[in-house]
Formats: C-alpha cells, structure tokens, sequence
C-alpha cells in the first residue's frame, strides 16, 4: 500500500510541478500578480508531494519490504538500520528520487525565504524551477520507477553493497547532490533573467547566497568521498581523476568562478552575460556529469550498469535543456549592458582572471574526460585519458591562479595598485621562500624535488598572504591591540569567510602537493612479531585473528606503531572483511594520524607459504594528508561563515541596505579594498 | 513462496544484467566482462569499485558487480629484488592501464590480467628493456588504449593543445573585453598620496563597528 | 556590433557539438577494444599441449597454408562455456580446423571441462603464463582470431560466438580467404 502512495504522490508531484511550471511564468508575462504568486502553494505542495514519496521508498527500506524491486536489489535484513536508511540513495532509482527532492527542497526554500524578491523573479525562477522537475519525474516514472512491485515476494534482499555500508558514505551522497542539485537555483535565477531581461546587483545578491549554499554542499560531499576513498580503499590514495570523480569536479570547477563572478555582478554591475553564462554553465555541467555516469558513454571504474534507454532519456533533458538556455542566452544575453568599468590590475581584474583560470581548468578536465569518447566516435582510435594528463595540464593552470588568489584581495576595485600590494605581501613572499628552500632541503635537495617544493611554497604563499590580508584589515601591529580586535569584530562575515575559504585552499594546495611527493609504501610478508621501518617509525607486527561483525567476518591484523626511539605510540588494527550478503570484502585500514601526517596500516591475505601467521601486510606513510580534511573543512566553513553575512541573508532588512548603499556612496570615489565584500551594491539598492 | 530467482523476470532481470543487456544492444557483444572475470578476474575491479564508488554510489549506478574475494595490487612475491628496477616497474605499471577493468592502471589493479601484465612488465624490465620499450611492448599488442598518458600525435593534438587553445580563447575573450570597456568612460583617476593620506585620516577617525564593508582599509588605492 | 553578437551562439554552438558527440557515443560501446594486431603476422609463440590430447598446438607453423580459427578459451570461463555448443557446430560442419588456446587454467581443469562439455578443437595449446594471450592481445575469454593461409590475423571476434556471428560475419570471411 505505502510503495502505492509513494508512486501516487510521484505522479501528483508531476501534475503539480506542470502547473508550477507554467502558470507563475505566465503570470509574469502577463503582470498578473495572483498567478505569479501561484508558485508559492505550488512550491509547497511539490515539495510535500514529493517527500511523500521519498518517505514511502524509505519506508519500504526501513521494514524491508522486498516485494519492492528496489528494496530487494538494494538492501537486506540484517543491515544495520543506517544502512537500510542510506541504501535508499545508494542505487539508482533512489538516488534520482532524492535528486529530484532537493530540486523541490530547493524550490521550496526560495518561496519562503525569498520573500522579498521581486514577485516577477521569483515566479519565473520557480517556474524553471519546475520544469526541471518535470523532466526528472518524466525520467523517473518512466524508466526509473522505485516503487516497482515484485510478486511473489523475495524472502530477503541482495543487501547493499557493503562498501555503501559506511557512515561516511552514508552521508556523502546527499551531500554531493545538494551540491549538484543545488546549481539548479542559480540557473532557474539565470534563465528567469534572461526571459527578464534585467541582470543587476540586486539579481547578483539574491543568486549569491544560493551559489554559495550548493557550493558548500558540493565542496563537501567531493571531500567526503575523497576521505571516504581514503580511509577504505586500502591504499591511501584520494583522488584518481577518474570520468565520477571528473564528473563532480567539472561542476565544482565552475561553481567556484561562478561565485566570484557573482561578487563582480554585485559589487560592480558588470560581466554579466558572463555570469548568466556560467550559471548556465555550471548547472548544464552537473546534468552532463549524470549522463555521463548513467548512461555508460565514458568508461569509468562505474560505468558497469548502466543503461542506454536511460542514457537517451537523459540526454534529451540535457539537450533540451541546454539547447534551450543557450538559445534563449543567445537571443537575450547581447542585451544586456555592462555597468561599472575596470583596469586589468584591480580585484574585478584578478575575480576576472580567477575566471578565466578557473573555466580554462573546468573545460581541460571536461576535454580529458571526453576525449575518449571523441576519438571514438571520430574513428581516431581508442585512447585513454588517466591522472598523468590531468596532472600535466591542470597544475599549470592552477598554479598562476593561487599566486594571484592572495594578490586579489588586497587590490582595490577598477583600478588597483600591484606593486603595493605585491610590497605588502613580502612576508607572504618570505614564508613561500622559506617553505620552499626548507622543503626542498628537507626532501634531500634532489632536482626531482624542486616541483613539489615550489608547490608547497606556493600554498605558504596563499595561506600567509591570506593571513596578511587580513592583518591589514584589522590594522594588526599598525593600530593599537583594542582598535584592532574592534575592526575584527567588524569585520562583515563575508570577509571571514573568504579569508577561511582561501586559507582552506592554501592548506589543501600543501596536502595535495607534500602528500602526492612524499608519500611511501611498503609492501612486504610479515610473521608475527617482525618489524618493518618506515618514515621514523616502525610498524611491529603482534599476529592477526578472526573476528565476527554483525554482516560479515575478518581477519584483524595487530600492530604496535613505535616512533624512531621504539617508544610505543598506537596499536593498529586493520580489518579485511568479508559481508556475506551480497558477498564482498572489504579492507578496513587503521590509520594513525599525527595531525599532520598519517600512518596508515593494512593486513592483506595470509602467506601461508611463509609459515603460520604470516600475512602480507602494507604500510603507507601518508605525510600531509590531514591538511586535505582540514582544508576542504575550512573551505565550507568559509562558506558557511559568508552565508551568515547579513548581507547575504535574505529577506535582510531594506534599512541595511539603503544604509549600507549610501555609505557606499559616500565612498564610492576611495572604495577600499575589502575580500567578499566592499562597497556595496550601485544597482537597485541605491 | 518462489525463491528469488523465480520472480517474475520482465523489467526486473534486464536491470539485473544491465551489463549483459548494454553489450547485446551494443552490437551482440554477449560476453559480459564480469561473466568473464568471474574467475581469472576474480577481484575484478575490487580496488577500482571500491575508489570512486564514493562518487557513483552518489550517482546511482547500481552496485551490480561484487568481488567474491578480496584482491591486492602489487603482491610481495611479484616484487623484483633490485629496488630500483621494482621502483622502475612501479612507474611505469602507473602508466599502463588495466584493459579488462576500465580506467585504472595495472599497479593499482586486482584483476589477474594486471597482475599478469605486472609481471610482463617486471620480466622484460629484469631483461633490459627501457621504461619506453615495456611501454611499447604493451602499446603495439593493445594499441595506445593501454597508455594512460596519451602518446602526443596527430590524434591527440586536439587532446594536448586543447587546454593551451581553451585558455588562449579564454585570455582573449578577457582581453577583448577590456578593449570595448576601453572605449567606456574611464573610470576616476587614482588618489593621490595626499588624497590617500587625507581620507586614511578621515577613515581612522571615524572607524566603527559598523565598519560593513571594509573600505576603511586604505592605502591601497 | 554584429560580431559581438556571434559569440553569443558560441555556447550554443559548442554544446551542439558536444550533443551530436553524445548521441554518436551512446550507440557505441566504450569498452571494445579493437585489435591492434590485425592484418599482422601471428606472433610467435611455443607452447605445451595439454597432457594426454593430441595434437598440441605448439607454435605458429599450425596456421601455415590454411584458414584457421584459434579461440581463447579456458575452463573458468562462463561465457566460453555459452559459445560452446556453437563451436561443436563449426566443428562439424568442417570448414575450417579450430585450434583453442587454453590459459589461466589447470591443465586437468581444462580437460575435464572438455571432457564434460565435449571437444570442439582441433590442436589445443596450453598457455600456463597467459604471456601468449598478452601476445595476441587478448583482454578476457572467449576471445577468436580468424587466421589466414600466411598466417595472418584478419579477424577478432571478442566474446562468445553466436550462431549469427558464425553465419553472417566468421563464415563469409573464412570462405573469401580460403577462396582469395
């Protein structure tokens, strides 16, 4: 009965998100206040709809219900109940359905926080919004229903694939999907000012807080899986470049020049058609990252079921969409005028530049990640595209980008002052010197070394140059200790959370680069009680044993981790195990952490022909890894921080905002330079 | 009741054997490449499910294809002796792709058929070959699909250039962009260091909490 | 004026492409893998036969004169064990010699799979290392190379042979070489 509902629901879903769609966009062609403000209740009642359904699939999981297909492929009874939960998005035809909840979730967070966007914006905008639910309920009850039926009814489900069965890949799909999904505003906001006609400030300031909340997510859940892939895969390694990874990294790529495309839209009224284009952009790219993946174009290491029926459905809602918002881009976007003029060397400048690098990258690892299926298709033979491409074309472009990135911030906007601001960053200058030339010796001086050591200088140089930036702010060491914690608290929290966000960078930056050049492994046999060194430590091995799990059994390794001295730091005890349902191993790594660097253990397969208990055991030295986890964090606190800027709030009260739009006139003529914010908006506010 | 296996096929088993299905409709392709890793491959595609399952997962590809045992890249009794050979073979097993488990290279691989290559790779290394000579050694058997870093050839200018092309395109956009502004009004002259130190004057005096936007920060005009 | 407007096509013009790239990709299998080895000589290869069944496929000088398949195969193949029954027709049908090579197998699993199933082949070649399947190029089982009287490969047919490859792809091309 409940799967009926849910199936009922999905179907009233799709009438409902028909009216939505059509009926607020007329109302705003026609000026008729009453049917553009229909898409409120009809946001609301998507929502409701939807959720109806989603919590009826959950259900079904929750009390094993295996005369759902879905169920029954899916999960098992003897999951743990958070893995029965989770299992609801871990395939298919539930992770499209969460996908099309927060595409409601999303419409419904605008209708009630956006009320004071004007009516007209807000009706188109949800209007988009709706067709694009429409097009993923079409694919859904069409080819993807989840509430399928089976009769009879299995006696138990295929379980979950155990690898699923983690808590950090419990949380890690919804999380990337808010991300993916959450683009979806930014272009709804796009399309509806394109069809508008009119992109200012006032529009910049409204997608803003949306861009930022998706990119947040998005930031996330791809750091999320990495740690994910990290701690569980068993051999240490974090990203691989491959077409998944790509599929989610293309549309972060994007989003990330897309919010800073938006501060110019904001603080200056200029570029635009640029930034209707990349939030067009961004939103096409994660539709082109799920055809990708579902439809089994491109080969990935997960592309092994996928379905071609579902792969044409989803290529006609890419083409529809896209081809229609290019159109409508193409017809509306010459119209619009460029405001506020700048200089290459001012914040517009370096905010352009971050653009230019950050898109050039978005479009590399879409080539990349394409390219074999161009040459295939081109009859130029099949090639393969693999992490020493990207490595090659992606770090040359990132690496201008992060010199820049702690330059920006401290230039004015039109016209800036390079070489004052390259004098005010000397010690950033110095740190990136003295990071460079200590780990270049550190590493032992060899030529090999010279690339990994720039690239850590390069992070020393953000993160010290970020930090300067903010000194400056606050007046550090020029006013006095009470004046300066006073402009601290001042501060607006945009500015925070730009100085965070970019701090994240820089740390993950010196992760990414110290860990990819100092990583070791050793692989070896080990009998009880032999030792193994490593980076300073030794791994001693005490022998392994069996242990049961609630789904599985394995054998668990015991390791005593000594530092260089042999005092005792940690045990180890890394786990292989293997679920019986559906039959899988896994590996369990253990992994101590200094904060700084990790020593990672794992126990393989018995080596029997080396004598009882001996096993084939891996060890990696895992320097800087830690940075990667701390750096993405701190980007989406960053994110988080600006989002609470009250300026960001919407719904802000118009008091602020005249207030803040007449101090900015007032000093429009200096306008200072300022991270994340600045003077505020000339458009509509003022 | 039926067991599972009796339930009624129709939309369920297509979905089941979506490999199986995707090869027939891919031009009679039968052979299910997990069929026929069922056992040479037995841990096929366990490291490479496992990596960016994270991401799929997420995506909704259904999790179809399970390894019955676990399986390890570079086992200890494939290792060479020489250290520096086997470091030699390392770097060059990144480079070779694993052809039966799609996108992962042969040292990260657990199928068998990678394991197999490893140890061609380590055979001919111990025999004289160069890094180059293994690699082409696998390169005229498979054809350049086992090379991770594509070969720069006419076939993949467009792939090598590309990023160069894209950015120059995207430099010029940038460039062209203050071109047209060029012939806007230009915007007002910077302050002079008078000016500056007048208004840094003006904003020290009047700093406040309610410092919103920051532009109290001077001297940076 | 009219320039400017043009690149405002250029998204749509960009992504178009990449549509018909899509719905082109969508129709072909990412993962066939062409062979690389057509139209050369058969690699040299020396080879065990499998204990007690004659004749053995020791070395290429089998493939020399004649039209020959060779099929890669082994007893842990599930997919082999699906061409199976078309292999005994061909056999039958007396076109053209099968030789098999057998890899990643037990010599006696391999037997006793034949045994079960029935013998198809003509020469057998036992590939302990599975280094002659590299040398062919080979990414799985069942995987038929058509060989022609120099003892060149014409033709890979990955994946198990179906009645209709044998009759409108294998057969047509066997009888042009034996004729040509």
């Amino acid at each position: 009965m409940i799967p009926e509902i849910g199936h009922y629901a999905l179907t009233l879903a799709l009438c409902v998100a028909v009216v939505q769609a059509i009926v607020p966009m007329v109302g705003a062609q026609r000026g008729d206040l009453a049917l553009m403000n229909l898409c409120r209740p009809a946001s609301v009642a998507l929502f409701l709809t939807i959720a109806v359904a989603f919590a009826a699939l959950t259900h079904s999981y929750i009390v094993s219900d295996f005369s759902v297909a879905n169920v029954y492929l899916n999960s098992h009874t003897d999951k743990p109940l958070l893995y029965k939960i989770s299992g609801v998005w871990g395939n298919h035809e539930g992770s499209l359905l969460l996908w099309i909840l927060i595409l409601a979730v999303f419409s419904v967070a605008v209708s009630v926080f956006g009320r004071n966007l004007p009516p007209a914006l807000r009706a188109r905008a949800l209007a988009v919004q709706a067709m694009i639910v429409v097009g993923f309920l079409l694919f859904i009850l069409f080819t993807s229903n989840p509430f399928e039926r089976i009769d009879p009814a299995p006696l138990n489900g295929r379980g979950l694939n155990p690898l699923l069965q983690d808590p950090g890949l419990a949380f890690h799909p919804p999380m990337l999907y808010l991300g993916y999904v959450g683009f979806s505003m930014a272009f709804s906001f796009a399309i509806a000012a394109l069809i508008e006609g009119r992109v200012d400030a006032a529009w910049a300031r409204w997608v803003r807080p949306w861009t930022l909340l998706a990119w947040i997510f998005l930031t996330l859940g791809i750091a999320l899986g990495s740690w994910w892939a990290y701690y569980e895969l068993g051999w240490g390694g974090w990203w691989y470049w491959d077409p998944v990874e790509n599929a989610s990294f293309i549309p972060w790529l994007a989003g990330t020049a897309l919010l800073h495309s938006a501060i110019v839209v904001e603080k200056r009224d200029t570029l635009k058609s640029w930034t209707i284009l990349l939030a067009i952009v961004t939103f096409s790219l994660s539709l082109l990252g799920t055809f990708l993946v579902r439809s089994g174009v491109i080969t990935s290491v997960h592309a092994f079921a996928t379905d071609p029926t579902r792969g044409v459905f989803i290529l006609v809602l890419l083409a529809v969409t896209v081809v229609g918002s290019f159109s409508l881009y193409a017809w509306r976007a010459p119209q619009m005028k460029g405001g506020g003029v700048f200089a290459p060397i001012s914040r517009e400048g370096t905010l352009l530049l971050n653009n230019v690098l950050l898109s050039t990258a978005a479009a590399t690892v879409l080539l990349g990640t394409l390219y074999p299926l161009f040459a295939d298709a081109l009859h130029l033979g099949k090639v393969s595209v693999g992490p020493p491409f990207f490595n090659a074309v992606f770090v040359p472009l990132m690496v201008p980008m992060l010199i820049v990135m702690a330059l920006g911030p401290l230039l004015a906007w039109k016209r800036g002052d390079a070489l004052g601001a390259a004098k005010r960053l000397w010690l950033a200058l110095v740190a990136a010197a003295g990071v460079f030339a200590a780990t270049y010796v550190a590493a032992g001086g060899q030529a090999t070394h010279v690339g990994a050591a720039f690239g850590m200088g390069v992070g020393a140089w953000l993160l010290i140059g970020t930090l300067v930036e903010w000194a400056e702010r606050v007046h550090l060491f020029r006013a006095s200790p009470g004046v300066s914690l006073r402009r601290a608290v001042g501060l607006p929290r945009a500015a925070y959370g730009m100085t965070l966000a970019h701090i994240g960078t820089a740390l993950l930056v010196m992760g990414v680069v110290g860990n990819t050049a100092w990583k070791t492994e050793s692989i070896q046999v080990m009998s009880p009680g032999e030792t193994l060194a490593m980076a300073g430590h030794i791994y001693r091995f005490e022998g392994a044993d069996r242990v049961d799990g609630p789904n599985y059994d394995a054998i668990r390794g015991h390791f005593t981790l000594l530092d260089g001295d042999g005092d005792r730091i940690t045990e180890l005890a890394p786990e292989k195990r293997r679920y019986t349902q559906p039959p899988q191993a896994t590996t369990e790594a253990a992994i101590h952490t200094s904060g700084l660097h990790d020593y990672y253990a794992v126990i393989g397969d018995a080596a029997t022909d080396h004598g009882a208990g001996a096993y084939v055991t891996r060890f990696y030295y895992e320097p800087f890894v830690p940075l990667l986890w701390y750096g993405a964090l701190l980007m989406g606190v960053g994110g988080v921080v600006s989002l609470t800027d009250r300026r960001h709030r919407i719904g802000a009260p118009a008091r602020r905002r005249a207030e803040a739009a007449a101090r900015a006139a007032s000093t429009r003529a200096s306008s200072g330079p300022s991270g994340g914010s600045g003077v505020t908006a000339p458009g509509r506010a003022s | 009741m039926k067991p599972a296996e009796q339930m009624r096929p129709g939309r369920l088993v297509p979905f089941l054997f979506d490999a199986e299905r995707r090869a027939r409709l891919a031009g009679g392709d039968t052979r299910a490449r997990r069929g026929q890793g069922a056992v040479p491959c037995r841990a096929f595609r366990y490291g490479a499910a496992v990596r960016a399952l994270a991401l799929a997962g997420v995506l909704g590809v259904a999790l179809a294809t399970v390894a019955p045992t676990p399986g390890w890249a570079v086992e200890p009794d494939e290792m060479l002796d020489d250290p520096a050979l086997e470091a030699r073979a390392r770097e060059v097993s990144r480079d070779l792709r694993c052809v039966v488990c799609q996108n992962e290279s042969i040292d990260e691989s657990n199928a068998d058929m990678a394991r197999d290559m490893r140890l061609l790779v380590r055979d001919r290394i111990e025999q004289g070959d160069s890094n180059e000579e293994v690699k082409q050694y696998l390169v005229d058997r498979y054809g350049d699909y086992v090379l991770l870093k594509p070969p720069f050839k006419p076939t993949t200018y467009v792939l090598w250039f590309g990023p160069a092309l894209i950015l120059a395109a995207a430099a010029a956009a940038a460039v062209s962009f203050y071109r047209r502004r060029a012939a806007a009004p230009p915007s007002p002259p910077p302050l002079s260091a008078a000016e500056q130190a007048r208004l840094q004057a003006l904003i020290d005096e009047s700093e406040g909490s309610k410092d919103d936007d920051g532009a109290g920060r001077g001297g940076a005009v | 004026m009219k320039k400017v407007k043009v690149v405002y096509f250029l998204p749509l013009i960009v992504v178009a492409i990449l549509l018909v790239f899509f719905i082109v990709g969508l129709q072909r299998d990412p993962r066939a893998l062409p062979s690389v080895l057509l139209d050369r000589p058969v690699p040299t290869f020396s080879l065990p036969g499998l204990p007690d069944r004659d004749p053995a496929l020791t070395d290429p000088g089998a493939f020399q004169g004649k039209v020959v398949l060779l099929n890669f195969f082994g007893s842990w193949c599930v997919a082999c064990l699906q061409e199976h029954p078309v292999l005994k027709r061909i056999q039958a049908e007396g076109l053209v010699p099968l030789h098999g090579i057998a890899f990643k197998d037990k010599p006696e699993d391999t037997l006793r799979w034949l045994g079960r199933h029935g013998d198809p082949y003509d020469a057998i070649g036992y590939d302990t290392t599975n280094r002659i399947a590299i040398e062919f190029g080979v990414t799985g089982a069942p995987e038929t190379f058509v060989i022609d009287k120099q003892g060149v490969i014409r033709h890979k047919h990955v994946g198990p042979i179906t009645d209709e490859v044998w009759v409108n792809t294998l057969r047509p091309l066997i009888e042009d070489l034996q004729n040509g």
